[in-house]
């Protein structure tokens, strides 16, 4: 009898394993653009080292990425993103943890684009503030393409724009994430 | 009661399992190994003030520089403390490599060309196998451009040029404060008397102290250590406020030198701190980006 239970235990424990599949990777990118409508340059970077993992079962879904890694056009203006702005020597890392809210619509096993909403904490410059994006997740041969775009103001973050640029500096930023997820094994 | 125990186990485990899932997925897939990182920004500019900073320009970009040196400021206000005269340098920089930059700038005092190349075998690090210092090595050429003093004897043009070597120590000790020490050679081919020592001995020493995000407090002074006449010659000392707006940094000091480039200001300074023999100065700096990285 209680090799039985045991061997039951086991197996639904294996099962809910095996459905709590999840997806990862290291290469994901995000755009970061804070051009002013008015400004005579862009001011946009990217970044191509996201880190992004994912929880199919539960609709969890986490990224993080390095403020150093994003490439400016202009490199003063990459010096000035790292030193003054996001002072990525003190806050090197920016993270979102959020979940899927309509994660049950998605059918992970099945080819198809799922338009998705996802809520969570974003955490940039120290600052952890409610965030929400809405986006859609690609499933197409066992991967998982997540793509979603957050409007962030940048005062939430405490990232303070000087009067001498407030014309070039859009107080939101635009954040677009994508990401190709492959699946995580063990 | 062993199966019971056992079950509870179970559950406990699958249920921390999922609980943790939830709490940290990014830690699944582990952090990065530490990697060996570059110190960045120990100064806004690639010069402190007067001296060569142990900064580098980014690759692929040039910076335009006009630096202004008035009148000694006990002129009064006949001479408007010094603003009424002008000397100016104009030049040119660009930055190679992260570790690799050169320059060429034209001084109105003796109609003076100079060029420089600025090169750091070892660049302050943190990480694995990293320095605590930056050192770099800076060689420069000056060519002045007056007519020859004396025409009538025989002139060489090798006789206006003059060299400079110096190695750069420096170190960002914090955000806010950085050090650098430089010993410094400066060699004239032409000197004003025979008994003038062709090769001069100095050491630098400049330094920042940022007092906000934009607005740094430099200091720049080089001591010569010989080949100087006994009289006349001081050492150059200035003191800086760097300001950083968007594209621009505006390096405001007071300074006993006029000189701007290294043959100058280290072996021909001759105001003195000490009988108000000061002077404002500036130097304006713009950046472009002549190269730029894809972004797509």
């Amino acid at each position: 009898m209680k090799k039985v239970v045991l061997a039951f235990l086991l197996f639904t424990g294996t099962v809910l394993t095996s459905h709590a599949q999840k997806f990862f990777t290291k290469t994901g990118r995000i755009d970061f653009n804070a051009t002013a409508p008015s400004s005579p340059e862009k001011i946009e970077a990217v970044n191509r080292t996201v880190t992004c993992v994912m929880d199919a079962a539960s609709g969890n879904i986490q990224f993080a990425v390095f403020i150093k890694g994003f490439t400016f056009e202009r490199a003063l203006m990459q010096e000035h993103f790292n030193e003054n702005y996001l002072e990525s020597d003190k806050f090197p890392k920016a993270e979102f943890k959020g979940l899927i809210a309509n994660n049950s619509s998605v059918n992970y096993t099945k080819d198809g684009t799922y338009p998705v909403t996802v809520k969570g904490k974003l955490t940039i410059h120290g600052e952890t503030k409610d965030a929400e994006a809405s986006g859609k997740l690609q499933v197409q041969g066992g991967k998982i393409t997540a793509t979603a775009g957050f409007a962030v103001l940048l005062s939430d973050y405490k990232v303070a724009i000087p009067g001498v640029v407030a014309d070039k500096v859009n107080k939101n930023a635009k954040i677009d994430v994508a990401c190709t997820l492959e699946p995580l094994k063990g | 009661m062993k199966f019971y125990t056992l079950s509870f186990l179970l559950v406990v485990t699958l249920i921390g399992n999922i609980a943790q899932a939830q709490d940290d997925l990014l830690s699944l897939v582990g952090e990065d190994k530490p990697k060996k990182e570059r110190i960045k920004y120990a100064f806004k500019s690639p010069r402190v003030i007067n001296a060569h900073s142990m900064e580098f320009l980014n690759p692929g970009t040039m910076d335009f520089r006009i630096l202004h040196r008035f009148g000694q400021l006990d002129q009064g206000y006949k001479n408007f403390f010094g603003l009424d005269q002008a000397s100016m340098r104009m030049s040119f920089d660009f930055g190679l490599l992260h570790n690799l930059m050169t320059g060429i700038g034209r001084s109105t005092f003796k109609k003076e060309v100079d060029a420089f190349i600025k090169y750091a075998p070892i660049r302050q690090s943190k990480g694995p196998w990293s320095s605590p210092v930056t050192v770099a090595l800076v060689s420069g050429i000056t060519m002045d451009g007056l007519p020859w003093a004396d025409p009538t004897r025989q002139n060489y043009f090798t006789s206006r040029l003059g060299f400079y070597n110096q190695v750069i120590i420096g170190r960002k000790f914090s955000e806010g404060f950085t050090l650098q020490v430089t010993p410094t050679m400066v060699h004239k081919n032409l000197v004003q008397l025979a008994t003038d020592a062709n090769d001069i001995y100095a050491i630098g020493v400049g330094g920042r102290l940022k007092m906000s995000k934009r607005i740094a407090f430099t200091w720049d002074y080089t001591h010569v250590l010989a080949g100087l006449p006994e009289t006349g010659y001081f050492n150059p000392l200035s003191f800086g406020l760097d300001i950083e707006t968007g594209g621009h940094v505006f390096q405001l000091h007071i300074s006993n030198a006029t000189g701007m480039n290294e043959r100058a200001f280290i072996t021909e300074t001759t105001g003195q701190w000490g009988k108000g023999q000061v002077r404002f100065g500036f130097n304006l700096s713009r950046t472009f980006q002549l190269k730029k990285p894809k972004l797509d």
